[in-house]
């Protein structure tokens, strides 16, 4: 969720140390060009991400949007959510789930469906997604969503505005995961989410998909080639995901998305959790965490014990 | 797009009024009808509201609904107040042999959703028209088994009197 800073690399002895060009080890003039270029591109970047402003979200554009959601939902997805009612009736909600099916998240479509016609478009619903599908031209309807750039500042503004807030730890690092782990739980150790609901002293509710990482097979995060390519410093791209996908056949990095196989998606929400109520006044972080991927990973293995076949659910 | 659905039920009107006019009654009745929660007081009548859930393939659909007709023994319709675009209506009328005639109707929608709402309409049609059926077929079964337990009732305590 932290927004990554771009900072210089460290000089020594004329050669600049860089991990993000040629292994770390090139000559200053060659280097300082590349970090030039490098800056520039992630400056461009940066300027494109949209400033998050809650007041775009528009409750009207969302409730003509759901009948599309539906079809997709209930049609192609055959979504189905359950524990809607342990999500409070009203005041801010940190809502936290495990993040599946690469960069089309196909569980988040059928989450937001089922929780805008549970709670109303009129309940303020906002997620946080990665600053680069934000700054996409093609996906600036998200943001009539609610969907606003991951940062510690727009959560807590959204949280401190009311609202309920979706929030997926693990984000790029768990949605590209290989098929093979679809599975299991992987917020790559990432806690900004738990300090985010002790310091707005608001509830987390677990969110639990399963299905979302049939809808395409995912070969590799591909770490290695994002950090070759300085992505992570450009765009705080952790990944260079590489999966087979419709229609593409071989897709390296999903940045023009893919048609998601039709995997059932099943989601279940989770009692809300009180941090302070259940681990004291001052909790412990770390304890925090593994309770809750824990809580998590075995509801994730439940609903994959009632799985009897891939993509059919 | 507007759906309805007929039944006849073996009972009198009053008798058929007084489940389909009681908010405790509906969860008992209507099928795929999740939640109808009292959200008004008085809780029967005229402008009374409930919020109501109805589940519809991937989703809960509903809202904040208005009793906006209230003609005892023989009309009850309600509008949305909030969330998806509904109409719906019991329309209860005197049959021959002491029976009730029971129409319910729902016309729903979501305005400007354009294409896509235009589809989702009528891909929902069958399963709220389905869900409609068994409403009535529920209903009629309900009110007439209160009718037997209530004429039980009669029997046994005209048999406890003599």
């Amino acid at each position: 969720m932290a927004t990554a800073e771009v900072s210089g690399p460290a000089r020594q002895n004329g050669h600049v140390k860089d991990p993000a060009v040629n292994g770390g080890d090139v000559p200053a003039g060659r280097a300082s060009l590349l970090t030039r270029v490098l800056r520039e591109v992630s400056d461009q970047a940066k300027r494109r991400i949209p400033r998050a402003d809650l007041d775009e979200r528009d409750p009207d554009f969302i409730r003509e949007r759901l009948p599309l959601l539906w079809l997709l939902a209930s049609i192609w997805f055959r979504g189905e959510v359950r524990g809607l009612g342990n999500i409070p009736e009203s005041g801010p909600v940190l809502l936290v789930g495990n993040h599946s099916g690469g960069n089309m998240t196909p569980d988040t479509h059928v989450f937001t469906l089922a929780f805008s016609t549970y709670f109303g478009a009129e309940r303020a619903f906002y997620q946080l997604a990665h600053n680069l599908v934000l700054s996409m031209p093609a996906l600036a309807q998200l943001r009539k969503f609610g969907t606003v750039a991951a940062s510690p500042r727009n959560a807590s503004r959204a949280l401190e505005a009311g609202a309920a807030l979706l929030v997926y730890p693990g984000g790029d690092y768990e949605v590209h995961r290989p098929t093979w782990k679809r599975n299991r739980v992987d917020f790559g150790g990432r806690m900004g989410f738990i300090r985010l609901a002790l310091e707005q002293n608001v509830p987390i509710v677990p969110v639990v998909s399963i299905g979302g990482q049939e809808t395409a097979l995912f070969i590799s995060r591909g770490e290695r080639l994002a950090r070759l390519l300085a992505l992570d410093r450009m765009f705080r791209l952790k990944v260079l995901p590489i999966s087979l996908a419709l229609p593409w056949g071989l897709n390296v990095g999903d940045m023009l998305g893919h048609i998601p196989l039709p995997a059932k998606i099943t989601i279940e929400a989770l009692p809300a959790i009180d941090l302070h109520a259940e681990f004291g006044p001052d909790p412990d972080i770390d304890e925090v965490y593994d309770h809750l991927v824990r809580l998590m990973q075995d509801t994730l293995d439940a609903l994959a014990a009632e799985r009897r076949l891939p993509l059919l659910g | 797009m507007r759906v309805s659905a007929r039944t006849r039920v073996a009972a009198p009107m009053q008798s058929v009024w007084e489940i389909v006019s009681d908010p405790t009654c509906v969860l008992q009745f209507m099928s795929g009808v999740t939640r109808w929660e009292v959200a008004s007081d008085p809780p029967t009548g005229l402008g009374a509201r409930y919020r109501m859930l109805f589940r519809i393939g991937s989703a809960e659909v509903g809202g904040l609904i208005e009793i906006v007709e209230w003609d005892a023994p023989c009309e009850l319709a309600w509008t949305s107040v909030t969330g998806l675009d509904q109409r719906g209506r019991f329309r209860l009328r005197g049959a021959p042999g002491g029976q009730t005639s029971v129409e319910m109707r729902l016309a729903y929608g979501v305005a400007g959703s354009g294409l896509s709402g235009w589809i989702a309409e009528r891909i929902a049609a069958p399963t709220v028209g389905g869900h409609l059926r068994r409403s009535l077929h529920q209903l009629g079964r309900l009110v007439e088994h209160q009718q037997q337990r209530e004429r039980a009732a009669a029997r046994k305590a005209a048999q406890t009197g003599s």
